[in-house]
């Protein structure tokens, strides 16, 4: 019982941030440290996130698209 | 010591836009995911505050209300920025016409039984933090002004009033189709959540709250861009499936 409550938590933590797109999620985790980074340098680096947000969900479309054409 | 009414409109007027913000998360995941979840989100996030301040009381000031904007700004970024890209996908296939049967199968949407843990946390999240913000408004301005029972009565009737209308456009929300809806309400996400996670890790917006405006302005003319690209993608891939 345990297991299978642990296990379904997992599940949809899993899915609640990774998805079904890892990479987007990594990227954005790693953009979060670098902000933090650049802005204990003293770089109000406020424009990252949004930034890669877009280039990473322009990306993963981008793979999406390849992936069909490779399958189809 | 400053004068009740004033003391009330200027509580009012910075709730409200605090709960501009939670009304908006839990009527677009309601109507995106259904509200029967969603609400129960709602509700838990409101126990869990009407607790905090039951405990916490004018020590309440003194949360540390940027780590925690960090982390539920990032989940709200990261679970957004899932919603975005597949309202993109289905807009460009689909239009305004909804989900393709085959879609509906792949998606992992309000289950048909049981419990939606992902509507319930996201109206919860969306609650918890909003209300806390408004909490800690209420108590400081209230406290430092020497009129706690006016700001309480301020920051409790922007929440009444807020909510009253999100209540009010509930009906016309569930006449927009999903695909498009969850498109919206990704994009929404998206905006709260890099808003709220760059202001959790001390970043100074240029225009403050204006920015969520700009954010939300930029993740949707990006979407519009993609879904023009995905429309143009789309007989290339459909004359490779058929080849």
């Amino acid at each position: 019982m345990v297991v299978r409550v642990a296990g379904a938590v997992g599940k949809f933590i899993y899915g609640y941030i990774f998805g079904d797109d890892w990479m987007v999620a990594v990227v954005m985790i790693l953009a979060l440290v670098a902000t933090g980074l650049l802005l204990r340098a003293g770089v109000n680096a406020w424009w990252l996130v949004p930034v890669l947000a877009v280039a990473m969900t322009g990306f993963s479309l981008w793979r999406r698209r390849a992936t069909i054409a490779r399958t189809a | 010591m400053t004068g009740a009414g004033v003391v009330f409109l200027t509580t009012f007027l910075a709730a409200v836009v605090e709960a501009i913000e939670m009304v908006t998360i839990v009527v677009g995941v309601g109507a995106t995911r259904g509200y029967r979840y969603t609400l129960i989100g709602a509700a838990g996030g409101l126990v869990v505050l009407a607790i905090a301040i039951a405990v916490g009381g004018i020590a309440l000031a003194a949360i540390p209300i940027g780590p925690l904007r960090l982390v539920i700004g990032s989940l709200l970024l990261l679970f957004g920025l899932q919603w975005y890209r597949k309202g993109i996908v289905r807009v460009a296939a689909r239009g305004f016409a909804g989900y393709h049967p085959q879609e509906l199968q792949e998606e992992e949407g309000p289950p048909e039984s049981g419990f939606d843990w992902t509507a319930w946390f996201l109206a919860f999240k969306g609650v918890t933090l909003e209300g806390l913000e408004i909490a800690i408004i209420v108590v400081s301005f209230g406290a430092s002004a020497g009129q706690l029972g006016p700001s309480i009565l301020g920051g409790a009737a922007a929440i009444v009033v807020i909510g009253a209308t999100g209540f009010a456009i509930k009906g016309p929300l569930e006449r927009i189709p999903r695909s498009f809806l969850q498109l919206v309400v990704g994009t929404l996400l998206t905006s709260f959540g890099t808003f709220w996670a760059l202001e959790g890790l001390g970043v100074t917006w240029p225009q403050s709250d204006g920015d969520i405006v700009l954010l939300l302005v930029f993740y949707a003319l990006s979407a519009a861009i993609f879904i023009g690209l995905e429309r143009r993608a789309r007989p290339r891939l459909l004359a490779v499936a058929q080849s």
